[in-house]
């Protein structure tokens, strides 16, 4: 077969599934799409109320002079939440599609390829209307949108890598969702999302050998750089950009071949 | 053609079957390993070729391996050794509708199918019309998909898959969905496919059809060929063993399942012939008795005795009881027997199973139940008829040239005026 025809179909396809992940999320509800945005949007209130009011978290004052909870947790809470949709909806992707596995045939990875491209959909949605947030509370961020846009894509190399992992191997494992679901919660304050990253590292409790250990975490990196281009309006660090790259290429390419080793017996496992 | 459409070389595909079906990181960890399994030879070095323009059929028992031969065809499933190339573009109607997203529209669902079916975008825009149309969906190609009935489903689900053009279309026994009508309307679009000369590769249970629509044919026993070539050759091979096979006993799963609360309990089930004898070969015509033999160990009032025939596939072909034809015993208490005697037995040549039951006189309460419990076979006899079907009508054949004598198919002939005119007679009658 003709592998450049394969590719052409392959990314018909992909856009179908897209369409479908996307058309079918919030086809029958009232609030349609205003759901997907909604969620981030509670989740944001509540955070704020409860870390930046009621425990008092404040946030450094950035550079660019701007002091606000809300708009500091979104930095990081947006590309947090892809993350962790990404994880939970790859984890279904195959499950979820049972049924069309067994009966036809077609690259199976294209399952969480769309699911992530869904998701993809609303992180630029969300991006951009915190973009707005920003703007109106004077953070002159016009400037970094390519450098948001890079950021989003090495994330969403990043997620597809895992996903790819996380949508087979819970084929095989069954209970393997319960420990992610465990495991996100962990790593979601391993992160300095809620908190600034300056509260774990200018911290004198904490051995240095653990704030080592802290920041080897890829997603402080990608939390941090998008921080400091949204909220800080800094260029972010070279380091911090290496590593992330690293790590998602990385992710991409073991994920790619840990799909490819579970993938034959797949129509047989589920 | 000088190309085979398919050739499969040396396959072999391996089941696990698992002990337990826990398949959690949990018992992993703890056990050191995954879950137990048995390797199971689904398929068992397999090689054969398609032919292209043939159509091609694979049958054999269940658990012969041939669905899961079309599924490595298709690449859903991979074999762990030989190899199988396909010329040409292959699609596969395993399931129709595989993929409809029940909340978008018909319309959203065709462009969704088709691509997972393998069409391209334009591909979709330009068979779109056709796929609605032959799907008959027009009305309603804007409506969610969960609306449809599940006639529409398979509709649409069979439209957009034929229209994929594949060079090389494998079917599972799918087509035995939908009303008449549909039916009629893919077997028409199957023979269409097979005049353009397409290579079809089907698996089905349904010998005759397969005898008459398929070009050659391949026997599958345990994973392995057990025969191939020309269709007829191979049915008649295949039907000589199976009926042997079942004389020795051996049942396969499905049939003799035996259930009721027991106070009467049906013992056995004959065939008798014209001189009483029991057997189980029969000739269509012949006079025989279905002799069902019971026990009561308790008095059981107006009990009603039914039989069911089905044939080889499956289908009910008649299914008597004493209820409706006016016998009702007031009560059994011990043993007897209950015979329906059939004065022409008109079933066609084939393999046929009883079940007997014997119910309360309302017909809900089973004391016993008696699934399939016997299987006999029909060999031709009289009326000779060899085109399919399951029974014979009985009906006698006369052919009247205008102004000519009748002819009778016995071959006497007699006048017309003589036997009277059939219009006029039925008038009579009416005066009368």
């Amino acid at each position: 077969m003709n592998p450049l025809a394969d590719l052409t179909q392959s990314r018909d396809l992909l856009v179908n599934l897209t369409l479908r992940e996307l058309r079918g999320k919030y086809k029958r509800s009232v609030l349609g799409w205003s759901w997907s945005l909604l969620n981030p949007l509670a989740t944001m209130v509540i955070f704020s109320v409860v870390f930046g009011r009621l425990i008092g978290i404040s946030p450094t004052t950035s550079p660019s002079g701007l002091n606000n909870y809300p708009a500091f947790l979104l930095c990081g809470l947006l590309a947090w939440n892809f993350l962790a949709n990404g994880m939970n909806g790859s984890m279904v992707a195959l499950l979820g599609n049972a049924g069309l596995i067994k009966k036809v045939y077609f690259p199976r990875e294209i399952l969480v390829y769309a699911t992530v491209l869904a998701l993809d959909w609303s992180f630029v949605i969300e991006m951009g209307l915190m973009m707005v947030f920003l703007l109106i509370l004077g953070n002159m961020v016009l400037p970094w949108i390519l450098g948001i846009i890079l950021a989003m894509v090495l994330m969403t190399l990043f997620v597809t890598g895992i996903g790819l992992m996380l949508s087979v191997l819970n084929v095989y494992f069954r209970d393997l969702q319960y420990l992610v679901g465990i495991g996100l919660q962990l790593w979601f304050y391993l992160t300095p999302i809620i908190y600034p990253i300056t509260t774990v590292t200018d911290s004198h409790g904490i051995p240095p050998w653990v704030k080592t250990i802290y920041v080897l975490n890829p997603m402080l990196s990608f939390v941090q750089i998008f921080r400091s281009m949204l909220y800080d309006l800094q260029f972010p660090r070279w380091s911090q950009v290496a590593y992330v790259t690293v790590w998602s290429l990385g992710v991409v390419v073991i994920g790619m071949v840990v799909f490819r080793k579970f993938e034959a017996r797949l129509a047989e496992e589920l | 053609m000088s190309e085979p459409a398919v050739t499969v070389a040396n396959v072999s595909k391996m089941f696990r079957l698992y002990h337990d079906r826990n398949q959690s990181l949990k018992a992993t960890l703890m056990r050191g390993r995954r879950a137990r399994y048995e390797e199971f030879q689904a398929l068992d070095d397999v090689s054969l070729v398609v032919p292209a323009g043939t159509t091609f059929g694979l049958i054999g028992e269940n658990g012969s391996g041939k669905s899961t031969l079309l599924k490595c065809m298709a690449r859903i499933l991979r074999p762990e050794s030989g190899s199988i190339t396909v010329n040409g573009k292959i699609s596969a109607l395993l399931e129709l509708g595989a993929g409809f997203h029940p909340e978008l529209s018909g319309k959203e669902n065709i462009y969704l199918n088709g691509a997972i079916l393998g069409l391209g975008s334009k591909d979709i825009d330009r068979k779109y019309d056709d796929i609605v149309e032959f799907a008959g969906l027009e009305q309603f190609i804007d409506t969610p998909v969960k609306n449809y009935s599940s006639g529409m489903y398979v509709r649409l689900g069979f439209s957009v898959a034929i229209n994929v053009e594949p060079d090389v279309l494998l079917v599972d026994e799918v087509l035995a969905v939908g009303d008449e009508q549909f039916q009629r309307r893919c077997n028409e679009k199957f023979a269409e496919l097979r005049a353009q000369d397409k290579t079809i590769v089907v698996v089905s249970h349904g010998l005759g059809l397969m005898r008459t629509i398929c070009d050659e044919l391949a026997w599958l026993e345990h994973g392995r060929v057990r025969m191939s070539g020309p269709a007829g050759e191979v049915v008649d091979h295949y039907l000589a063993e199976v009926q042997t096979d079942r004389q020795t006993g051996a049942e396969p799963d499905g049939r003799g399942a035996r259930w009721g609360s027991g106070e009467a309990q049906i013992d056995d089930i004959q065939l008798l012939d014209v001189n009483g004898r029991e057997t189980n070969r029969l000739h269509t015509g012949e006079t025989v008795t279905i002799r069902v033999r019971y026990h009561a160990d308790e008095p059981v009032e107006r009990p009603v005795f039914g039989l069911a025939i089905f044939n080889i596939e499956g289908v009910l072909v008649t299914g008597p009881n004493t209820r409706e034809a006016g016998l009702v015993p007031d009560v059994i208490h011990g043993a007897g027997v209950v015979d329906l005697s059939i004065d022409k037995m008109m079933l066609l040549p084939g393999t046929y199973d009883i079940s007997a039951s014997l119910y309360d006189y309302a017909v809900v309460h089973p004391f016993d139940f008696r699934q399939r419990a016997v299987r006999f076979d029909v060999d031709a006899g009289i009326p000779h008829e060899t085109f399919g079907g399951v029974m014979s009508l009985g009906g006698r054949w006369t052919a009247q040239p205008d102004g000519a004598e009748t002819i009778r198919a016995n071959g006497s002939a007699d006048r017309a005026s003589d036997g009277g005119d059939p219009a006029s007679r039925s008038g009579d009658t009416n005066n009368e």
